[in-house]
């Protein structure tokens, strides 16, 4: 795979109206990443994530986006979903929007992307709701349908906010594994507060509280997160091993 | 009653207020589905009342009134759009202070005007009975807009309705369609308000989908239902006020949403039909 960055951002200060919410970020993206996002509420994640997008325009600073062959495609999973329940809009349809791209607004279904939609559904263990109305579904079900939205046109990189809120945990740990998967294709950032978990599946960690530190490692200690000024406890559950929370300070988290 | 119904279709007028009735129920059909599926019916209503500011002030100048109203809705439609778009702005009260406005406006100038507008009034409950040949024409226009419109870029505006922060990230033109979409609702308010004026407008573009949108989700789906819809009600609504003699905009109104109470009433039978069936399965 190619080493330059497929994003760059040099210096960013972003935020809304009057407010600066995230300072002088510089962060390098390249195509065999799968970076996780950790930081406290209000840190600035989504945030972050929606300067990559360019939902955003930064306030000074500088983002790139280069691919090799043409233009980067992003597919995204927003964190929560304030569209209209009830808007008359399919599953397919939902799944369709993400092969949407500058090239190709205009066109209706051609086989090939139908294809790509039932291979996509399947993969997320839903092909049975493809005709349901979106109003029709619960929530972990609806997340699964933006997860395929997120990855049909597959994206040069691929940007999850809080993937894991609504699905049970038997799909949480299939999704993991996708990512996996996935990430043999294209890069993936991913923000998670469950970040035990997360350690035993990214390869690197970027803590964003304001400012953005980033760790070139999986593996990483209470006090690297403090001297990052990342207020967030390490031990959630139990359920990975220490060993992958570092050396010394996995077992400090109590005080 | 068979004889009195053909030699109605022999008279201009009616066979004309018929076939305005069938192209308006087209585009409002089209246009009142993506009203109802993104909720603006409030926004229209508001758009409906500015342009009677443009009414008014034509009235004044000697000008075009229908003219007039184009503008002013166009105008107002695209500052709603704009100011929607700013966070500290709340939508709903601007929205409030443009519809006020709009009537305010009409109505003083109509006042300041000498001869004092004497139809006035039929653009405040329309006339689909006096529809000229020109009104045809450009509510047909306007319905062949749309056709290609919405056939050719179908998907998109679907997309962007239904969420459009997603849209822009993938670099969709979603400030561009929405500004057209709105300009072209605005367009579809002032024709049809020569067909069932201001107070009556904004029920072609709601009454008819909401029937539809009782028997399917699917967007395409309810823009075909609505049309039958409207062109049955209408139809039905200019030939009873033919034969009761009473206003035809809200005969045909009025035939709309017994047409609706119909189709709940419908839809709650069946529904409690396919639960008693499946409860005996149990
Ligand atoms: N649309 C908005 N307008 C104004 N301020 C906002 C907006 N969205 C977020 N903020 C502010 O920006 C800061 C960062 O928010 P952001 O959503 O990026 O945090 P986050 O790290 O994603 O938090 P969480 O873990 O709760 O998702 C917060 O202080 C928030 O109040
Ligand atoms: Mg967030």
């Amino acid at each position: 795979m190619s080493n330059s960055p497929i994003v760059s951002l040099k210096g960013v200060n972003a935020g809304y109206a009057d407010e600066v919410v995230i300072n002088d970020v510089n962060l390098d993206v390249f195509p065999s990443d799968f970076i996780g996002v950790i930081g406290p509420n209000g840190g600035g994640k989504t945030t972050l994530i929606k300067v990559i997008l360019g939902l955003i325009k930064p306030i000074s600073g500088e983002i790139n986006w280069n691919k090799a062959d043409g233009i980067l495609h992003i597919g995204y999973l927003p964190q929560t979903n304030f569209n209209d329940k009830y808007f008359p809009i399919s599953v397919k349809e939902v799944v369709f929007s993400g092969l949407m791209s500058k090239k190709n607004f205009i066109v209706g279904y051609k086989k090939k992307d139908e294809e790509k939609i039932h291979k996509v559904l399947e993969l997320m263990g839903i092909p049975h709701l493809a005709h349901k109305n979106i109003g029709e579904l619960s929530g972990g079900q609806m997340q699964r349908v933006l997860l395929c939205r997120a990855i049909i046109s597959e994206p040069g990189l691929l940007i999850l906010d809080e993937p894991n809120t609504f699905v049970d945990n038997s799909f949480e740990r299939d999704l993991y594994d996708l990512l996996k998967e996935l990430n043999k294709e294209m890069a993936i950032l991913m923000v998670s507060h469950d970040v035990g978990t997360i350690t035993s599946y990214v390869k690197t960690i970027a803590c964003v509280n304001q400012y953005l530190h980033y760790h070139k490692s999986n593996v990483i200690t209470q006090s690297q997160l403090d001297s990052y000024n990342c207020p967030i406890q390490l031990i959630t559950h139990g359920k990975i091993p220490h060993t992958v929370l570092g050396d010394h300070n996995h077992n400090h988290s109590h005080d | 009653m068979i004889r009195e119904l053909s030699s109605l279709f022999e008279y201009q007028f009616f066979t004309n207020a018929l076939a305005a009735a069938v192209i308006a129920n087209i585009s409002c059909g089209i246009i009142g589905s993506y009203i109802v599926a993104k909720r603006m019916v409030f926004i229209s209503g508001g758009i409906t009342h500015a342009s009677f500011g443009g009414i008014g002030i034509a009235y004044f100048l000697g000008l075009n009134p229908v003219l007039g109203a184009a503008v002013f809705s166009v105008l107002s439609a695209l500052g709603i759009e704009w100011v929607s778009g700013k966070s500290n702005v709340r939508e709903d009260s601007a929205i409030g202070i443009l519809w006020s406005l709009g009537m305010a406006i009409g109505i003083i100038f109509t006042f300041l005007t000498p001869g004092y507008a004497p139809n006035l009034m039929s653009y405040l409950f329309g006339s689909i009975l006096t529809v000229s040949k020109t009104d045809l024409w450009l509510i047909g226009a306007l319905a062949v807009v749309l056709i290609i419109i919405f056939t050719r870029f179908y998907h998109l505006i679907l997309f962007i309705a239904y969420d459009e922060e997603y849209a822009r990230s993938h670099k969709a033109p979603v400030n561009t369609v929405k500004y057209i979409l709105i300009s072209l609702i605005a367009i579809a308010i002032v024709l049809n308000i020569r067909l069932v004026g201001i107070i009556l407008v904004i029920s072609f573009l709601t009454i008819p989908q909401s029937t539809a949108n009782i028997f399917t989700k699917r967007f395409s789906r309810i823009i075909f239902l609505s049309i039958f819809f409207g062109i049955v009600g209408s139809t039905g609504g200019l030939l009873i006020s033919y034969f009761y003699n009473i206003p035809s905009g809200a005969t045909i109104i009025f035939v709309f949403v017994v047409i609706f109470g119909i189709a709940k009433l419908f839809k709650a039978s069946q529904v409690k039909l396919s639960l008693k069936r499946q409860m005996k399965r149990l």
